[in-house]
């Protein structure tokens, strides 16, 4: 087992993990912090996967930015003095019924299905191909994504204000 | 050199962790997490495919999705935080002005 094998099973495991207990910890601000340990171990599989670009976006925009949005909601709704930041799981079974179905067709799918690969040669950098395409074939949807970007900034702060 | 499956069984397993606590959790900040964690598994598949099929396009779609995400992040905690304010929870079982 080389070196790369190995790191894809310790990122893995640690985003397994994290994952999990970002959905079982009654504390919430304990599974924010799962879910920075998610996102870091995603990022990690995306450099082993060649992706450079989008594992520095991923580090970027979801730790450096929802991470922080989320930990500020978690701040501003829960009133740390009265009601306990504690929560509580509900309707296990039908949901653990849902899910093994929904969980076995997908997992069974992904395993059985021969997917075509290409013999990996491990790739040289691949941000100048992304930004060759984002400013060329799709410079329409990058300004697109500029005016969601504003208009979600604009109807946040018009949703969350004081009337 | 690990085969596709590990990857994809990853993003897989990702997913079904975000429907549970989608599915479980009365917190709306827990299952807004629970969202992110499917979206990020949705991207895992992306880039998957687009490094074993040695196609760029999928890491410009990975990016585009992380852009929406950041978007529906806020403004879907500017909602979770005016519904905080004008009825003092947000445990999702309380919050149901909209049905009747």
């Amino acid at each position: 087992m080389n070196l790369a094998d190995f790191l894809f099973y310790v990122f893995a495991v640690i985003t397994l993990v994290s994952a999990f207990f970002v959905v079982t910890f009654k504390n919430i601000i304990y599974s924010a912090f799962s879910l920075l340990l998610t996102f870091l171990g995603v990022a990690g599989i995306y450099v082993l996967l060649g992706a450079d670009f989008i594992a520095i976006v991923q580090v970027i925009v979801y730790v450096g930015g929802i991470l922080i949005l989320i930990l500020f909601g978690v701040m501003l709704t829960n009133k740390i003095q009265n009601v306990p930041i504690k929560t509580e799981a509900s309707f296990i079974i039908p949901a653990s019924i849902t899910i093994g179905a929904f969980g076995g067709i997908l997992v069974s799918t992904f395993i059985n299905t021969r997917w075509k690969s290409m013999p990996a040669e491990l790739a040289n950098s691949t941000l100048t191909d992304v930004g060759h395409l984002l400013m060329n074939e799709y410079i329409l949807i990058f300004e697109l994504l500029g005016i969601l970007l504003l208009v979600a900034l604009v109807g946040a702060a018009s949703i969350a204000r004081k009337q | 050199m690990i085969p596709i499956e590990f990857y994809l069984v990853l993003s897989a397993f990702m997913f079904i962790t975000g429907v549970v606590g989608v599915l479980t959790r009365k917190n709306a900040i827990i299952v807004f997490m629970s969202i992110e964690l499917m979206l990020n598994a949705a991207n895992l598949s992306f880039v998957t495919f687009s490094s074993f099929l040695g196609n760029n396009i999928g890491q410009l779609f990975v990016f585009f999705v992380m852009t929406v995400a950041a978007a529906e992040s806020a403004v879907g905690l500017a909602i979770i935080i005016a519904l905080f304010r004008n009825k003092l929870t947000i445990n999702i079982d309380e919050i149901n002005v909209l049905k009747w």
